[in-house]
């Protein structure tokens, strides 16, 4: 069954890269695009399928009421508000990626990972990546929505020491990553993912509003990165093709 | 008797294919012209919404409880984002008819 389901992501995967492909023509980018809808519903149809799987109508439900909400916004939204939406829908993937860091870490037994308080150290380390990037792309993600959306200041934000700060967080997030691969606890955690969403903001604010779409290509790659750190906690290998 | 299985080792393996998707998406992206550069940055969007996956392996694993609730909310979100990632793309495409 398994080796079913690593088909589907191969033909997943296939399609990803063939929509990308095909978006560089006018002509062929809507096929592209129906590749890529296509491409997602046989991931989502294959990780379904896996024998670990349960609460299969729940999730069906999820998707469903998700989609709903997602397709009504897209269609009724103004089209001059499509890069600011761009932007909100994404930092759902960074929150997204966060929440399933935590699940890793919660319940490594799910993923077979090992047991709450006795993670291996790699499996520790991806998990921290996923979360970090995540967290980064969620909160940067919301402040380019603002300023695209006009709720904040366009103009590039600065403070004094502004550099300096940001240096002292990075730093304070690389130590705690360190930290937690030795404590493993769920405070530790959280203070990473406090202070990635910190710098996410950080980094972002001080950037003209006019270069935002610039910075959302750049979360947009952040959020891949997020994906691969999950897909190796994972082992799943669609998330790191992604 | 040693084996000669190459890809033996999962981390090799799923390291392997991490470092060629990364070759293919540089090459793959660096062909779109840029008056599509705008639909390009929605559906990579609407395709890093892959993140799903986890979430589906979490919300539905037998050990019921907080990730899945954690997870079922990644869910969620994340299916805002995919069908909403991929209509907005349509939406953006649908202004290219010649």
């Amino acid at each position: 069954m398994l080796t079913l389901v690593s088909f589907f992501y191969l033909i997943a995967a296939v399609c990803f890269i063939l929509a990308l492909k095909r978006l560089a023509s006018p002509v062929t980018a809507r096929r592209g695009n129906w590749l890529g809808i296509f491409g997602m519903a046989l991931a989502i149809t294959g990780t379904m399928m896996m024998p670990t799987m349960h609460h299969h109508l729940l999730l069906l439900g999820l998707i469903v009421a998700g989609g709903a909400i997602g397709t009504l916004i897209a269609v009724k939204i103004n089209m001059t508000a499509i890069p600011q939406l761009v932007a909100a829908f994404h930092s759902l993937v960074g929150l997204a990626a966060v929440l399933v860091a935590f699940c890793a870490f919660l319940a490594p037994q799910s993923f077979a990972i090992g047991l709450p308080g006795a993670i291996a150290p790699v499996s520790l380390v991806e998990m921290s990546l996923g979360l970090i990037i995540g967290a980064v792309t969620f909160s940067g993600s919301i402040i380019a929505f603002l300023k695209l959306q006009g709720w904040m200041s366009g103009k590039p934000l600065r403070f004094p020491g502004h550099a300096m700060i940001n240096l002292l967080i990075t730093i304070a997030i690389l130590g705690l990553l360190i930290y937690f691969i030795t404590d493993q606890s769920l405070t530790t955690f959280s203070m990473l993912a406090g202070l990635s969403f910190l710098i996410g903001l950080l980094l972002i604010v001080p950037i003209g509003g006019a270069d935002m779409p610039v910075v959302i290509s750049m979360l947009n790659s952040y959020s891949g990165w997020a994906a691969a750190g999950i897909g190796f906690t994972l082992s799943n290998h669609l998330l790191v093709i992604e | 008797m040693s084996t000669i299985n190459t890809l033996s080792n999962p981390y090799i393996a799923i390291l392997t294919i991490f470092v060629l998707a990364c070759f293919v998406g540089y090459y793959v992206v660096w062909k779109v012209t840029p008056a599509l550069h705008t639909p390009l940055i929605s559906v990579t969007n609407a395709i890093s919404s892959i993140i799903i996956i986890g979430a589906l392996i979490a919300a539905g694993s037998q050990l019921t409880g907080h990730i899945t609730i954690l997870g079922g909310l990644a869910v969620f979100i994340t299916s805002i984002n995919i069908f909403g990632g991929f209509a907005v793309t349509q939406r953006m495409l649908r202004m290219y008819k010649k």
